[in-house]
């Protein structure tokens, strides 16, 4: 436990001396929201479709959005640690291999905490249109749907080898899947095989899971989406244990 | 130095006795017997057996891909043997990782750590996973890292890097250091000043394993060294009677003017072959005296010599003679 707590902090701190990373962790989400939310904002028409978009679709976009960025940035610093042989220094060590992967799952939560703060703070005076959550809930799906892409992640860290395209073939399997989530268009307008497809994916039940959160649907709502990310965490865990190359 | 715990001595005792050069105590703290280790059908280590006797500095040398490194990491407990029996202070690697992890100190091949990591966060980081350590700030002092303490790992040079490597294997105290290609990329000065503190490590009681390809490391530094090629043990034992018993030649080197000297050198007790390069004449001969009787033959043929050196043969020439070829890096 001790030896978790040091590496995180130790991690954070090496994370926030890389400038780039902490602004493309942080900085871009975070100008996205604002950026959009102002564009579509003034002026625009206040139909209903707006306001939704404003009060809840761009929001719960850029939610996940920063997941999906943790997680690609887990990827990258997995596959260079791996590839400068940092995490077999790690692990000659009493270190748990659980505890070295584990204290990277904390350091993007934090991140993505912090980023999701810093949202509504900035947003109070810069968005166009205020933002009613159910925080506690909300908090808590955004725990689960990052967890769940993180852990995604560590099974794509563990099947590609080579670090220079480690982000790009994450972004390429997660971003897509994004597509076929709801989040931009409902499932239920989709074709079938499409619809059926995103119902099969993870991402699908994240963002049921966030949406539904977010408005504070009932745990009756909630459960199977989250039942549905509780399994995509166990099988990714399954499968990294059992695919993880440490070099 | 703080006693160590130590565990009881092996009872086994089928092995030779310890060589002169061990430790006082020759208590053995590495047995592999017939170790194998398999990368899918490539065979990188086969039929490896050594000992490594307490306060020695033993070397595994041979050339790169030999299988120094895999037989390392399978006694470090880093990686998984496919077959043989390996204990390293009395733990089997494989099984007690956790218990050994405690008791050694390890420097990997080409490890690094992260970018940004400062020296200090990096030792204060190793000092809290162990249960003993030993003062940090007193051991980057001592590996002349203490200016250092506030410096990105990127911003180091290679020999700061492996000094740093060292402070990491030395912060619990362990009784067995090992060292994996410590010097390979250092320049000659840097080179010499991570040689003394290896001997250092020795000096404070702590057993050396290490291997490298470079034989005038494992000359200076190794009370024995076993030589490894194509994954197989192909000789151990002190460097000097290595040398003394695969090449038991030697050379004398000298100029003169004088012409026509080669059939009288070839009569010289002990003497081999003579080579004759414009006024340079190479003796080759054996026996302790064959130097000696060569400084006679010149004293007595008044000869006028402008260079005279004596050629030794070295842990590279036992290698050739070995192997049929030379070491690579």
């Amino acid at each position: 436990m001790r030896g978790l707590l040091k590496l995180t902090w130790l991690e954070i701190r090496i994370f926030v001396r890389e400038p780039l990373g902490f602004v493309a962790a942080v900085g871009i989400p975070l100008a996205m929201f604002l950026v959009i939310g102002r564009t579509v904002g003034p002026g625009a028409d206040h139909s209903a479709r707006t306001t939704q978009f404003l009060a809840q679709d761009l929001p719960l976009f850029v939610s996940i959005f920063i997941s999906i960025n943790a997680a690609l940035s887990l990827i990258a610093v997995i596959s260079i640690y791996r590839e400068g042989g940092i995490l077999k220094r790690l692990r000659a060590t009493p270190l748990r291999p659980a505890v070295i992967l584990g204290a990277h799952v904390l350091v993007k939560l934090v991140f993505t905490g912090i980023s999701l703060v810093l949202m509504p703070l900035a947003g109070r005076r810069l968005y166009p249109v205020p933002l009613h959550a159910h925080v506690a809930g909300f908090a808590l799906a955004v725990v689960v749907t990052t967890v769940a892409i993180l852990c995604m992640g560590f099974v794509i860290a563990s099947m590609v080898g080579i670090a220079r395209f480690a982000q790009l073939i994450g972004s390429a399997i997660l971003y897509p899947m994004l597509v076929v989530s709801g989040m931009f268009v409902p499932l239920s307008s989709m074709p079938p095989p499409l619809a059926l497809l995103g119902t099969v994916l993870p991402m699908s039940h994240a963002v049921a899971l966030l949406r539904g959160a977010w408005v504070g649907a009932g745990w009756l709502v909630l459960l199977p989406h989250l039942g549905a990310l509780a399994l995509t965490i166990a099988t990714c865990l399954a499968l990294t244990t059992r695919v993880f190359r440490w070099e | 130095m703080p006693p160590l715990e130590r565990p009881p001595a092996p009872t086994l005792d089928t092995s030779p006795p310890p060589p002169q050069s061990a430790g006082a105590s020759g208590r053995r703290v590495i047995e592999v017997a017939q170790l194998r280790k398999l990368y899918g059908s490539t065979v990188a280590v086969d039929d490896v057996s050594f000992e490594v006797f307490e306060g020695e500095i033993f070397g595994l040398i041979g050339p790169n891909g030999a299988g120094k490194t895999t037989t390392m990491e399978c006694i470090e407990g880093v990686r998984k043997a496919d077959a043989g029996r390996t204990t390293v202070l009395g733990l089997d690697p494989a099984r007690d990782a956790n218990a050994l992890q405690e008791r050694i100190g390890v420097q990997l091949q080409q490890a690094q750590l992260q970018k940004r990591i400062r020296v200090w966060e990096a030792v204060d980081l190793w000092a809290s996973l162990y249960p003993r350590t030993v003062d940090g700030r007193a051991l980057l002092e001592q590996l002349g890292l203490t200016e250092k303490r506030n410096a990105s790992f990127m911003s180091l040079s290679g020999g700061q890097k492996q000094r740093l490597f060292i402070a990491l294997a030395l912060i619990n105290d362990p009784e067995v250091v090992f060292l994996d290609e410590l010097t390979t990329g250092l320049d000659p000065q840097a080179r010499r000043a991570i040689w003394d503190l290896v001997n250092g490590i020795r000096s404070r009681g702590k057993t050396v394993f290490l291997t490298t390809h470079l034989m005038e490391e494992a000359e200076r530094l190794c009370d024995r060294v076993a030589i490894i090629e194509h994954g197989r043990l192909i000789e151990m034992g002190a460097p000097a009677d290595l040398v003394r018993q695969h090449c038991p030649e030697r050379g004398v080197v000298f100029s003169s003017d004088r012409d026509g000297l080669a059939g009288e050198l070839e009569r010289i007790a002990g003497a081999g072959s003579v080579r004759v390069e414009g006024a340079t004449y190479t003796v080759q001969g054996r026996g302790d005296d064959f130097v000696t009787a060569v400084i006679r033959f010149i004293a007595a043929h008044a000869l006028t010599v402008r260079d005279f050196r004596t050629v030794f043969p070295t842990l590279e020439d036992v290698f050739l003679k070995l192997t049929g070829h030379v070491i690579r890096g």
